[in-house]
């Protein structure tokens, strides 16, 4: 096996077993609470379901990223990734991708319920997890950079949302705005995605070197 | 736990390797740590690093792995083209992960630092191929430290770092350490060990911080 292939399935199992549990139950938590929060206005509901639901979304995805450099930075464990003969960019990627499949893509299929229990058509199911899968990843690949940031600090949760908060944004914005139909705002979405999940693990890469002194 | 502390003829020589320390300064948080310190090693060397807690010992590793900015001075290495993918360098946190067991550490170690044995016959000669099922979490620390040996085992590499190597090993783990060493040495490769305690292993230098 490739050493990248063994590198994601030991993130996979390590994501796993921290478990998606929290962050999903999160989302579903606060998706059951918001139709019974406003009340049964048909049209409010339809308004006013998918912007929360982005929010809950991007509040889960900001759960997952304390802990996941600053326990390899405790353990002693980030010191063998500079060691290795593989680039720590894609060591990186490699841990991204190990979140999106453990955490992402259970929240975007636990989308789906929300998504009905909001109003939504069943037609708008698929590209409503569709979007969810690519907000989660464009929510990580910019969560990366921050949780490399902040590895060596402290309850590192609320600044970790404060250098997140801006580069959140413009996915929470389109996905909002493409709930239900892959239009122009799914486009862009999409684009958000790529561009995060490509320019993420680099920064991040670099942001852990400087961790390493 | 039975213990393999024969030297492996049959390994392949490195080739040779030459570190230079010269007049290396260290800073930590604006305290000086030492000033311009020199020595030189080669394959074949053991350098110990002895001076009391705080000298510095574990930032001069750091540093020779390239992981420290040099205050002043400079650390070479000849022999090797990438110093970071010809060392080993083995901190005193372990690196583990509570939740994997054994074996899935061995094997990681092994496609990440490059594989000479296989995990198996790595977790054979530290002791540990019993317990290869048990989570990390529940290890001693002897037994922690000694899962953290198989890195040296599994794959080969010239140089080693060792910081205090030998914290939490019992008799056994002890000689087991001193038959790397001797083994790496006989192989060619060179190794720094900062220590508190003396190994059987006679060191060809000692450096005092």
């Amino acid at each position: 096996m490739s050493p990248l292939s063994v590198i994601f399935g030991r993130e996979l199992a390590l994501a796993w077993k921290a478990g998606p549990a929290a962050p999903v139950g999160f989302f579903l938590g606060a998706a059951v609470l918001l139709p019974l929060a406003m009340g049964t206005d048909r049209a409010l509901l339809e308004a006013a379901g998918p912007p929360l639901v982005w929010v809950a979304a991007a509040l889960a995805a900001l759960m997952t990223l304390e802990r996941l450099f600053q326990a390899d930075l405790e353990d002693g464990s980030l010191d063998q990734l500079f060691l290795a003969d593989e680039s720590v960019e894609l060591i990186v990627a490699a841990k991204g991708a190990a979140l999106w499949v453990a955490v992402g893509l259970p929240l975007a299929l636990a989308g789906a319920p929300v998504a009905i229990a909001l109003q939504t058509p069943i037609e708008g199911i698929p590209a409503v997890v569709a979007g969810l899968a690519l907000g989660m990843a464009a929510f990580i690949g910019a969560g990366l950079v921050a949780a490399a940031v902040t590895a060596s600090v402290k309850r590192a949760g609320v600044l970790i949302a404060l250098i997140v908060l801006p580069f959140f944004a413009p996915p929470v914005v389109f996905g909002a705005a493409a709930t239900g139909h892959f239009g122009a705002p799914f486009l862009l979405l999409t684009g958000c995605a790529l561009g995060a999940v490509s320019v993420g693990p680099i920064l991040a890469a670099a942001a852990l070197r400087l961790q390493a002194e | 736990m039975g213990l393999n502390l024969g030297v492996d003829k049959e390994a392949e020589h490195f080739a040779p390797v030459r570190l230079s320390v010269e007049a290396v300064t260290l800073e930590r948080g604006g305290h000086v740590l030492f000033e311009r310190l020199s020595f030189s090693a080669a394959g074949g060397d053991f350098v110990e690093l002895r001076g009391p807690n705080g000298a510095g010992k574990t930032s001069l590793l750091r540093a020779i792995a390239g992981f420290l900015k040099l205050t002043t001075g400079a650390i070479t290495f000849e022999g090797v083209e990438d110093a970071q993918l010809a060392l080993h360098l083995l901190g005193h946190r372990d690196g583990l992960k509570a939740a994997l067991n054994v074996e899935a550490h061995a094997r990681y170690w092994a496609s990440l630092l490059g594989e000479g044995a296989d995990a198996g016959a790595a977790l054979d000669r530290v002791g540990l191929a019993r317990i290869a099922d048990l989570p990390a979490r529940i290890l001693s620390q002897g037994q922690s430290r000694r899962l953290a040996l198989t890195r040296l085992v599994t794959a080969p590499r010239p140089v080693w770092l060792l910081d205090e190597p030998a914290a939490g090993l019992d008799t056994q783990g002890k000689d087991l350490l001193d038959a790397l060493i001797a083994e790496h040495r006989a192989r060619g490769g060179l190794v720094i060990a900062g220590l508190h305690e003396r190994l059987t292993e006679e060191a060809t230098m000692t450096v005092t911080l």
